[in-house]
């Protein structure tokens, strides 16, 4: 029986099941309305698929699979090997790097992408020192090439992986690598053969976030021009005036992404490892000599390209604009950033509660299967490109605002406010917030409650000493990421704010729409600034030791 | 109980977000007055004008380029601009969604291809003026008066002053040939510029001819395709290609910067048809809540001192000819342009892009 000893009433219980379950139906009506667009293939439609058949649906195709490809396996490497070396060793700077490795959260893609091209591209600065170095003739990587766009891709997209594998790492414990070196493990097979399998579902969790975003990002494989299944649903839309195909092409995109859960299902389905709970120094191996030298240098080198080097670039083009550029409509920004973050972090997560509560009060086995669609339906909006999504979202919106003019006689309340965009952002980022909720839950075993009740503890007390700080790291780390990943926000937020409602994200598309980088560098930077803090926040809350501190506990 | 709290955090926070929607709308719609009347009708007269009533415009124009004049009408006439800026394709579907509840009086986009789309949907409203269609040529305007062209943008060959010789340049379709193998640089094919560019040559020289001058295009080209004319410009100066195809007003931004910038504008056909231009414009939503400032507004626009703001705030060239541009753009001398309507831009857009998905230019 998995239903929570303080909630002792059958009915209470049904209430918070059907409510999850109501949230995320409601949540998933805007990615049906777009699979709904499949029942339109008029004429105009099918001349258009089959123009896309005969001329670039095989190249977009490809392009999508190795952009995949590319940057699954790039941030699987990245975030793994430094997660593995900040928390199992110990080499100089470890203790920076630890944070400091976390800060390309903070950059959104779109800018990362027209640094990296202001940066190095032939017209930029590095390659034109090299040619007046080496003459015309010096050889340089094409920066419009895949490889380019994959390597921005993957340098804001690491901290996914290195965050959720390094947390495992860390529950880990010494006590597991310990065992390993007794039973005469060298340090790469301890780590093959005993940390990587027991982190694997941590693993797989951040390579999807990192897959699926990869999957909805416009802006930055815009800015390379490297044509994916998103570019051509835009391309649907704007140059062939057809939304529907756009939408269908959209729904296709979801194929992709059901193709990522599987393989995160599939990484999960192994055996369940109990962790021992308890943070404590764990850094079992000390690296000396080139070792340490090579793990520092690694680490700084990923730091420098996905963070030092575009901030400075970013901080020479700010010098350079700053006196034309801020005014007090800066202010404006930054509040509504701060503001629509902060609103759009709280309202998904206690809705990815809800919904995680929701399945694990499901008594039945059948109810629970219900549960499970339901909650992977209504985690697929964060692979939606967010213009798509709006459109669904308006859609549906526009509807019922029809509805409730023509039932209640009401003016339109639904479409162009707060609320609509805000449920923009929890329908795009519930998969975000739900990852570590349902994370923390799944530590909360049947039996530790079991164990309280039986120790004579109130349903009160098991809900606040038990179940509060269990829970209470995931929902941090939730609120966090939710609260980074809504101030980088951009064609959501575009289409659907309220009349005055600016952020820095838009800001910056204004301007690096008509190519301004000089004049997009001072909200990126602001942007970049304000994701800090909450990053140095969840850097730091991963450090303490969370668990355990319960007083029943120690009773 | 836990889940009690929950629960109110839940309607709070949706209340909170529809608290400040509704005093957002107040605020609004307490200003707003009915519609006196329907805009096919064509409202002329000041008498029927408001001016406490606020005129609603949905922009693709981005905010620091249309801001300043919206500003400056406000000054003068006393009537609030309210501005929603966002992308082309986004703000017709939202204004396609929101119907007859929509809040837009004006639709301000870039480009007359996504002025075609949003009429095409029905969505803007015909109207007569004598002062815009005094003020604002034939080739400029919608035929059925449901839009106007307001600035006028060109789109000519840029070249690289240290390595090519103008009288090498003639035309677009000669960027084609041989001679400039590995020496062109081009933006992307999404961008709706180079929609309309092959659109008008569709309409001009006929599919066939157009693909083969594509083609050659594509073969031509020195690298990658680029995300932004500035990119090519950058692209020429440093010595990465030769020619490119860009809207003047980017070269003009980038002289303001620094004017020995080693890239000159050609005139483009000027022995034919003449430099392909496109403007951006607007119109007044069909079922526009003030249309009567909403008119107000474009008439305004299309008269001297905004006018020339068009080309003070971004270099581009005032779509009314009897205005002169700033000297900047002044300077790059004048020019022939193609008198051929730019609805046509519109009307054959999905023609041009299957044109350069056929012709592999991305």
């Amino acid at each position: 029986m998995l239903r929570p000893a303080f909630l002792p009433h059958f009915s209470q219980t049904l209430l918070l099941q059907a409510l999850g379950f109501l949230v995320s139906v409601c949540v998933s009506v805007p990615i049906v309305v777009i699979l709904l667009q499949w029942g339109t293939l008029g004429n105009g439609e099918q001349e258009i698929w089959q123009h896309l058949f005969a001329t670039k649906l095989g190249r977009l195709t490809l392009n999508t699979l190795v952009l995949v490809v590319g940057v699954g396996v790039g941030v699987s490497v990245l975030g793994v090997s430094l997660a593995w070396l900040v928390s199992v060793c110990e080499f100089p700077g470890r203790r920076h790097f630890e944070w400091a490795l976390m800060l390309p959260l903070a950059i959104p893609g779109y800018v990362m992408a027209f640094v990296f091209l202001g940066l190095f591209g032939f017209a930029g600065p590095v390659q034109t020192t090299l040619r007046n170095w080496f003459g015309n003739d010096v050889w340089f990587v094409d920066i419009q090439s895949p490889g380019a766009v994959i390597l921005v891709l993957t340098l804001v997209l690491y901290p996914y992986v290195y965050l959720l594998s390094r947390t495992a790492f860390l529950a880990q414990g010494r006590s597991l690598m310990d065992a390993a070196r007794v039973l005469g493990l060298s340090p790469i097979a301890a780590f093959l053969q005993v940390a990587l399998p027991v982190a694997r579902p941590a693993i797989m969790a951040g390579v999807a976030l990192a897959l699926m975003e990869t999957l909805a990002d416009f802006g930055a494989v815009s800015v390379f021009n490297f044509d994916t299944f998103t570019t051509a649903i835009y391309n649907a839309w704007y140059g062939l005036f057809n939304l529907t195909v756009a939408a269908q092409l959209a729904s296709l995109l979801l194929l992709f992404v059901v193709l990522a859960m599987t393989l995160e299902q599939y990484g999960r389905k192994f055996k369940r490892y109990t962790q021992d709970e308890r943070r404590r120094s764990v850094q079992t191996y000390r690296l000396h000599g080139t070792h340490a030298l090579a793990a520092t240098l690694f680490c700084i080198l990923v730091i420098a390209l996905a963070f030092v080097i575009p901030v400075i670039q970013l901080l020479v083009w700010v010098s350079s604009t700053i006196s034309s550029e801020l005014d007090s409509r800066y202010l404006e920004f930054f509040s509504h950033t701060v503001m629509l973050a902060t609103m759009a972090a709280v309202v998904t997560v206690i809705i990815a509660l809800l919904l995680a509560l929701g399945k694990r009060l499901a008594g039945s086995k059948r109810l629970h299967g219900w549960h499970h669609f339901a909650e992977r339906a209504a985690t697929l909006g964060y692979a939606l490109p967010g213009s798509v999504l709006a459109v669904g979202i308006m859609l549906t919106f526009t509807w019922l605002d029809r509805k409730l003019s023509t039932i209640l006689y009401l003016e339109p309340v639904l479409v162009g406010s707060l609320f609509a965009l805000l449920c923009a952002y929890v329908i795009r980022f519930l998969a975000v917030a739900h990852a570590p909720v349902e994370a923390g839950l799944q530590r909360i075993k049947p039996t530790v409650m079991e164990a309280a009740r039986s120790l004579g503890a109130k349903p009160k007390q098991v809900l606040w000493q038990l179940y509060v700080p269990l829970l209470q790291p995931g929902i941090f780390t939730a609120l966090i990421i939710v609260f980074v990943d809504v101030m980088k926000e951009m064609p959501a937020t575009l289409i659907m704010r309220p009349f005055g409602w600016d952020t820095l994200a838009v800001r910056i598309f204004q301007m690096t729409t008509e190519g301004q980088w000089e004049r997009a560098a001072l909200p990126a930077l602001t942007l970049l600034l304000v994701g800090l803090v909450p990053v140095i926040l969840l850097v730091k809350n991963s450090r303490a030791p969370v668990l355990m501190k319960g007083k029943f506990l120690a009773q | 109980m836990p889940y009690r709290a929950i629960l109110i955090i839940v309607l709070q926070t949706l209340l909170v977000a529809c608290g400040v929607q509704q005093g957002d709308q107040q605020t609004s719609s307490a200003a707003v007055v009915p519609a006196q009347s329907s805009v096919a009708a064509p409202v002329s007269s000041d008498n029927s004008l408001d001016t406490t009533a606020p005129v609603v415009v949905y922009s693709s124009r981005q905010e620091y380029l249309i801001k300043p004049l919206f500003d400056r009408f406000t000054a003068e006439t006393g009537i609030q601009v309210q501005l929603q800026t966002g992308e082309d394709g986004p703000l017709i579907a939202r204004l396609q969604a929101e119907g007859d509840a929509t809040f837009a009086d004006v639709l301000y986009t870039v480009d007359a291809g996504n002025l075609w789309a949003a009429a095409d949907k029905g969505l803007l409203a015909p109207l007569h003026s004598e002062i815009l269609e005094a003020n604002i040529p034939a080739h400029l305007r919608d035929p059925e008066g449901r839009w106007f062209g307001l600035s006028v943008r060109a789109r000519t060959i840029a070249y690289s002053t240290a390595r090519v010789d103008p009288a090498q340049l003639s035309t677009y379709e000669a960027l084609a040939e041989p001679q400039w193998q590995g020496r062109l640089c081009l933006r992307t094919s999404k961008k709706v510029y180079n929609m309309s560019l092959v659109a008008t040559m569709i309409d001009r020289l006929g599919i066939a001819p157009t693909e083969a001058v594509v083609r050659g295009w594509v073969a031509n080209l020195a690298t990658n395709v680029f995300s932004s004319d500035t990119l090519i410009i950058e692209a020429i100066a440093a010595g990465q290609c030769d020619v490119g195809i860009v809207n003047t007003y980017y070269l003009g931004q980038m002289q303001q910067q620094d004017p020995a910038l080693p890239v000159a504008l050609f005139w483009a056909n000027q022995a034919e048809n003449g430099v392909h231009v496109n403007i951006s414009g607007a119109g007044i939503t069909t079922h526009a809540s003030n249309p009567a400032g909403a008119l107000r507004l474009l008439e305004w626009l299309s008269t001297a001192a905004p006018q020339y703001m068009f080309s003070d705030l971004n270099l581009e060239y005032p779509a009314n000819p009897a205005i002169a541009p700033v000297a900047l753009v002044q300077n790059w001398g004048e020019f022939k342009q193609d008198t051929i309507n730019v609805e046509t831009a519109g009307r054959l857009q999905v023609e041009a892009v299957m044109l350069m998905d056929r012709a592999d230019y991305r």
